[in-house]
């Protein structure tokens, strides 16, 4: 009687395939995240329809077509804005130039006023540089982020980072980001 | 007679290798599972902006990339020196994108297109003017979430 038994395949190469394969992956692969600043466009508008915002509710940022940057009327430098717009949308003194302050309710916070209808309107023009407005909305935004740190910090002693989803939620609704990157206009 | 037997074989024992194409196998899954072979080359010269206020960009499947800059190299005879759009593989227009990404985001999953990102890589020199047509396409094709690609920026070297 022939007991025959399938003869083992030799597995010693399969680490060889193996490293090959694994060179191959080793090599492709880009680890690198992409990073960037994120933000949301409004939906798109009936052209006619224009929104009726307050004077004393609205920071018009405009870069020139040389890269300068005006704010209320005047020329200020890249390193002014970050103040000038904390101080605009905290309104700190409730002055009457600065946006009006509302009585809202939040979460962890009860009832408080904030400066809800504020809007920074960031303008541009057509031969503005790419890497200049990018400067002027990380400004912006730097602005937004030190006042939820400062505020988490105040109130819960933590960095707004290190905050749970829900305070997160609360302290960025106490400063709601509002940057309109306005429709192109023709100076 | 002893009761130990002294073993023959003085030499330095065989190290067991059948372990070792596991080991291999695990590196290569893991390597094949972040690797993202979809990576365009590039017919522009992008040279993003720098930041700090940034965040990383999550779940690469539901990004979609717009390249803004001028052709390179091998393309500048062809295409000029001026700025240019690149979708995927090819140079198009601004009244193109709203195709591409309906387009692109028909090849998503339906529950995942509301979080579709688009990326928008932008040489540092571009003129805004051809940003705010980009712009503009994108609100119109209800592509609102949108993330300016830039690098970090160290504060110390301001």
């Amino acid at each position: 009687m022939g007991n025959k038994k399938l003869p083992q395949p030799n597995t010693s190469s399969t680490a060889d395939i193996a490293f090959l394969l694994l060179i191959f992956f080793l090599l492709t692969t880009t680890m690198d995240t992409d990073t960037g600043i994120t933000r949301r466009l409004p939906p798109p508008v009936d052209e006619d329809v224009e929104q009726k915002v307050e004077e004393r509710n609205t920071l018009v940022v405009l870069v020139s077509y040389d890269n300068r940057i005006m704010c209320e009327g005047r020329e200020i430098e890249l390193w002014e804005l970050k103040d000038i717009a904390k101080e605009f949308i905290e309104n700190p003194n409730n002055s009457a130039k600065l946006p009006k302050k509302v009585p809202v309710t939040i979460d962890f916070f009860g009832e408080v006023e904030i400066t809800k209808p504020h809007v920074i309107s960031l303008q541009n023009d057509r031969a503005t540089k790419y890497w200049r407005y990018m400067d002027v909305q990380n400004e912006l935004i730097a602005a937004y982020n030190e006042l939820r740190d400062e505020l988490s910090l105040r109130t819960f002693g933590k960095a707004y980072a290190d905050l749970d989803e829900p305070h997160q939620k609360a302290v960025a609704a106490y400063y709601p980001q509002k940057i309109s990157e306005a429709e192109p206009k023709t100076y | 007679m002893s009761k130990f037997k002294k073993s023959k074989n003085d030499g330095v024992p065989e190290l067991n290798m059948s372990s070792l194409s596991d080991i291999v196998f695990m590196f290569l899954f893991f390597f094949m599972s972040v690797t993202t072979m979809k990576e365009v080359d590039l017919k522009v010269v992008v040279d993003v902006p720098q930041a700090t206020e940034i965040s990383k960009l999550e779940k690469k499947s539901l990004v979609t990339y717009i390249y803004i800059g001028k052709p390179n190299q091998q393309n500048r005879a062809r295409m000029g020196s001026e700025t240019r759009i690149q979708l995927n593989d090819r140079f198009a227009e601004v009244d193109e994108i709203q195709d591409y990404i309906a387009q692109e985001k028909g090849s998503m999953k339906e529950e995942d297109q509301p979080f579709m990102t688009v990326s928008l890589k932008i040489d540092k020199d571009t003129q805004m003017g051809i940003v705010n047509d980009v712009k503009q396409a994108l609100r119109k094709a209800y592509a609102l979430k949108i993330n300016y690609s830039s690098k970090r920026r160290d504060n110390t070297a301001q």
